[in-house]
Formats: C-alpha cells, structure tokens, sequence
C-alpha cells in the first residue's frame, strides 16, 4: 500500500469513495436541468458533436490535471488552492491566484444552497400534495415566484411566506453537520450512500417517463435528440458545448483540486478521474438526456424546448408530474433526487474552504466550520433578501460561477502545463496508475487547452459581458452583488496574505516538493 | 423521431455506457488495497525459547 500522507490529516478510505465524491460534486441540477435545455437550443442531437470533441480535448485532461496537481500538493502537505499552487508554481506570487479557487466555491455555495433548498421544498410540498395544482400552468408559475420570493426583495422574509427560509436553514445544518464530519467520514460516507439512492431514484423516474406511452415518447425524445446539423456550423453551439462540458464536470471549482489532496502518493488518480467523469456522464446523458426534456415535451410540446434551466425544473416539470398517472409520488421522487445531487455538489464547495482555514490560518476544524458558516450566512442571506427577479443569484451566478470558472481553469492549465510542466505531469499522473493515459494529452493540456479555454472565454465575453456590463451601469442590486464579491476577494486575499507568512514562518516552503 | 435521432441517442447513450461500465469494471475488479498501513500482531522475540525442547 502506499505510504501514508507526510503531513497526517484527514485521507479518502476507499477508491470507490473518493471517486464517489469527485462524481457527486460534479453531478448536480446542471446534468438534469441545464444539458437537456442547452441541447435542444443547440441543435439536438447535432449538440453531441461539439459535446463530445470538448469532452475529450477539454474536460478529461483538464480533470486529469486536476487530480494530479492536487494528489501531488497533498502529498507535500497542503490541501487548500494557495497552498497547492505555491508547491506546484514555486513564485511568491502563486498563494494569491489561489484566492480565486477559494473565492468560486464560497460565492457559488452561497447561491447554489438555496436552490438546494429550493429542490427540499419542492420535495416537501411534493410530499404534503401541496404542489399537485391541476392542470392550469400559471398556477406552478405563481407558485414558484411566491415561493423563491420573485416577486419582491425581503419577500422571504415576511411573514406567512418563509417556508424557503426553514427549508435553507434544514439545508444549511445538513450541509455542516455532514461537513463537519470531515472527509472521510462526512463527505466519503454521504456520497457512498447517496449516490446510489440518486441512481435509483433517476431510474424510477426514466421508467415512468418512458412509460408513458410510445408516441408521445418518441416524440418528446426526438425534441431532443433529432439532429440539426446546421447549427455545427455556428459558434455558439461550440461554445454552448464545451461550456455546459466545463461546468458539468466541475474543473476549474477549486474542488477537485482539493478532493484529489486526500489522496495518498501512489493512489491512482488515472482511472479514478476517468471512472468520476464517466459517471458525470451517466447522470448527463443517459439520465438527464432520456428523462427531463421528453417529459416536458410530452405534456407541454415544443414550449418545453426553450425552458432556462430554472424555468424546466421548477415550472415545466411540475406541470408535467400535475398530470401524470402517480405524478405526486414521482414528482418527490424527482425532487428528491435532485436535492441529493445538489447536496452532494455542496458539500464540495465547503471543503476547499474549510481546508484552507485549517491549514492556513492553524483553525481547529469547528472554529473552521464556525467561521465558513458565518461567512456564508451572510452570503446566502444576502442572495435570499435580493430575490427579486433571483437578480443576487444571477449576477453571482455569473461573474462567479461562469465567467471566474473560466479564468481559474486557464489559470491551472497555465500552471500545469507551464509551470508544474507536462514531463512532470506524466510521470505524476502515472504514479499508481491503473490505466495509461496517451502522451498526447500532455501536448493538449500544454497547448490545446489553454487556447480552447482562452477562445471560450473571449467568445463568451464577447456575447454575454457587454449585457451583463450594461446592468453593472445602471447599478442597484447587480453592482451591490459585484462589490459584495470583490469584497468577499479582498478578504480572502487578506486571509492567504496572513496564511503565506504562517507557512514561510514554519518553512513549509523551504524544502524541496517530494 | 427520425432515423439520424435515433443514432445520436444509442450512439451517445452507448459510448456513455460503455465508457462507465469499463470505468467500474476496471475500478471494481482491481485488487483490495493492500493492508500494509494496517499493523498485524507484534511477533516479539523475548528468546526464552532458545533453548526450549
């Protein structure tokens, strides 16, 4: 067996646990909701070209990266983004690109647990009948905006209408008391128990859905899987492809990076990092694929092909499991199962930061714990009390969660094709290895992917930044959410400015990485 | 749905498939990790038995 950790702390117990892990942080509402929504706007069936090339020029290497990089940091000792980046880049520098690893989890945590709390209430309301409206469509329209507080800021907070606020607050203890736990215990033994039960749950769901009568099946399963191969020719389907690959398998989150530090030296992360993207793909194509567009087709036709993400699950899905034979039973079935996926995703985002608390700043884990809790309370509270339109949630969805994601994956390709280097890479990621992966994808992470990512990120720019600048200049709530983000940053630069001297101090640094 | 949908569908579905069931094919058949961090009994040798019959 290989050696244990130099640095003690906490480690993955079990292969199939950490790659569990990996795979529940990547699968989320994104694989059930947003996939189907971005194909059928894409082309398709014509989707799957552009998704398919990214998936194995952009997304498997980029894990592969990932799981290297954080695998060999872990083994030196650190387990946080600044940490893991001095050791593989040795410039004074190198911590504070770490900020943005710790930045993209904390702010998407912030949101992404009250859209978890969103999936527990429908859950709940699903359990309770309460959801089961008829058959007139406005009325799940109405329910959502009432219930997410669409309608005004500070509605959640009134009385009579705080049911999303007790659903965040279960949500909230849940995520902590699990994370608490600590890896192996916390996140390893959730996700060995929960993704199965997701599984289990998608599959129930898939049968009913393509049960429930051939024609209006096939139907709904051409809306999305009907090739139209005109739009290959257009770049935005590319850029629509290999975005929804990036954000489905979670690179360029600071997650990975964190979860392979666990690892020990000659665990193999080859086909452990394989083995979770694959998965990743079971749940986005084969679950997410068969299931949410066809349903929605069925019962709402060609209107269900221009759902947004939020507009397919939380209005389109409910209307469907309104009429539907067992819709009550199979709509908490739905809903609970994405609230395990979006649990699973989570607990992901609160470890990177935890780590860096506990190895930068000396915190015990429940000082830890109390701390990333109060920050992102304060987060969250801020996304729930600016509701209106989800306006908070958008725009930090955004600068965060979409355009910052770009930058932090550039920037570790950078690192570990430049910096850390692709010999060294190679001979890392074969450490343990139980399958060999090809020397050409070190050629491709060294140049094909930074230039993949860079033509992404200027494309998207080009496209969205001028709409999202726009609203920037007309202030009010957007501007507030950017500033609160950048203040949030400048803390965190602070903190890993304090964590550097921390670790120069105890010369952490002053040997050679092993 | 038409005739090119429908290979778009079982191709993806199928390589999809095929990819994770090799994944955990491979994953699950791997040998149990070695339990060399795990410390078996001390054998102590207190040499009283040197001379023992």
């Amino acid at each position: 067996m290989s050696s244990e950790n130099p640095a003690g702390g906490e480690q993955w117990a079990s292969r199939i646990g950490v790659i569990l892990a990996v795979a529940g942080s990547a699968v989320g509402l994104g694989n059930f909701l947003r996939f189907p929504g971005q194909a059928a706007q894409n082309g398709g069936g014509a989707f799957m070209v552009p998704y398919f090339i990214s998936l194995l020029l952009l997304g498997i290497p980029l894990c592969w990266a990932e799981w290297t990089m954080g695998r060999y940091a872990g083994i030196n000792g650190f387990h946080s983004a600044p940490g893991i980046f001095q050791v593989l880049w040795r410039n004074p520098l190198a911590k504070y690109f770490g900020a943005i690893a710790l930045l993209i989890p904390l702010v998407i945590y912030m949101y992404y647990v009250v859209i978890e709390a969103w999936c527990l209430g429908y859950a709940y309301n699903y359990l309770t009948a309460d959801l089961m409206l008829g058959e007139d469509a406005a009325a799940y329209g109405s329910f959502f905006s009432g219930f997410v507080g669409a309608e005004k800021d500070g509605a959640l907070f009134e009385s009579g209408n705080q049911q999303l606020l007790v659903m965040l607050l279960v949500t909230f203890a849940l995520n902590f008391a699990l994370i608490y736990r600590g890896v192996s215990k916390g996140i390893e033994s959730f996700c060995k128990v929960a993704m199965p039960i997701m599984v289990v749950c998608a599959l129930c769901v898939l049968v009913r859905v393509l049960t429930l009568g051939t024609d209006r099946v096939v139907a709904g399963l051409g809306a999305m899987w009907n090739p139209d191969p005109e739009f290959l020719w257009e770049p935005k389907t590319w850029l629509a492809a290999s975005g929804q690959i990036f954000f489905s398998l979670s690179v360029g989150f600071g997650i990975v990076i964190n979860y392979a530090s666990y690892l020990r030296r000659n665990d193999d992360v080859a086909l452990s990092g394989l083995t979770a993207s694959s998965m990743n793909e079971f749940f986005e194509v084969c679950l997410g694929g068969l299931i949410t567009l066809p349903a929605a087709f069925i019962f709402l036709g060609a209107a269900a092909t221009t759902q947004g993400t939020f507009g397919l699950g939380f209005n389109a899905l409910p209307n469907v499991f309104a009429v539907m034979p067992g819709g009550r039973f199979f709509g908490f079935l739905w809903f609970s199962m994405l609230f395990l996926a979006a649990l699973t995703s989570s607990l992901s985002m609160l470890q990177p930061v935890i780590a860096f608390f506990e190895e930068g700043l000396g915190l015990r884990r429940h000082a830890s714990a109390a701390f990333l809790g109060l920050l992102s309370a304060l987060g969250c509270g801020f996304v729930v009390f600016f509701s209106q339109g989800s306006v908070a949630l958008d725009t930090f969805d955004f600068w965060v969660g979409t355009l910052l994601i770009f930058i932090l994956a550039l920037i570790q390709s950078i690192i570990y094709g430049w910096a850390f280097g692709i010999e060294h890479g190679y001979k890392e990621l074969h450490r343990g290895a139980h399958i060999r992966v090809p020397w050409f994808v070190q050629l491709l992470l060294k140049y094909v992917t930074p230039a993949y990512l860079l033509a992404i990120f200027v494309g998207f720019c080009y496209t969205q930044g001028p709409t999202y600048a726009e609203t920037l200049s007309k202030g009010g709530v957007p501007l507030y959410s950017v500033l609160f983000i950048g203040t949030i940053f400048a803390f965190l630069l602070l903190l890993i400015h304090i964590a550097g001297k921390r670790w120069h101090k105890e010369g952490r640094f002053s040997t050679r990485p092993q | 749905m038409t005739p090119a949908g429908w290979a778009t569908m079982l191709l993806s579905v199928g390589a999809v498939l095929t990819l994770m069931g090799y994944c955990l094919y491979r994953v699950l058949t791997l040998p149990p990790l070695e339990m060399e961090e795990l410390h078996g009994p001390l054998d102590i040798d207190t040499g009283d038995t040197i001379d023992a019959d």
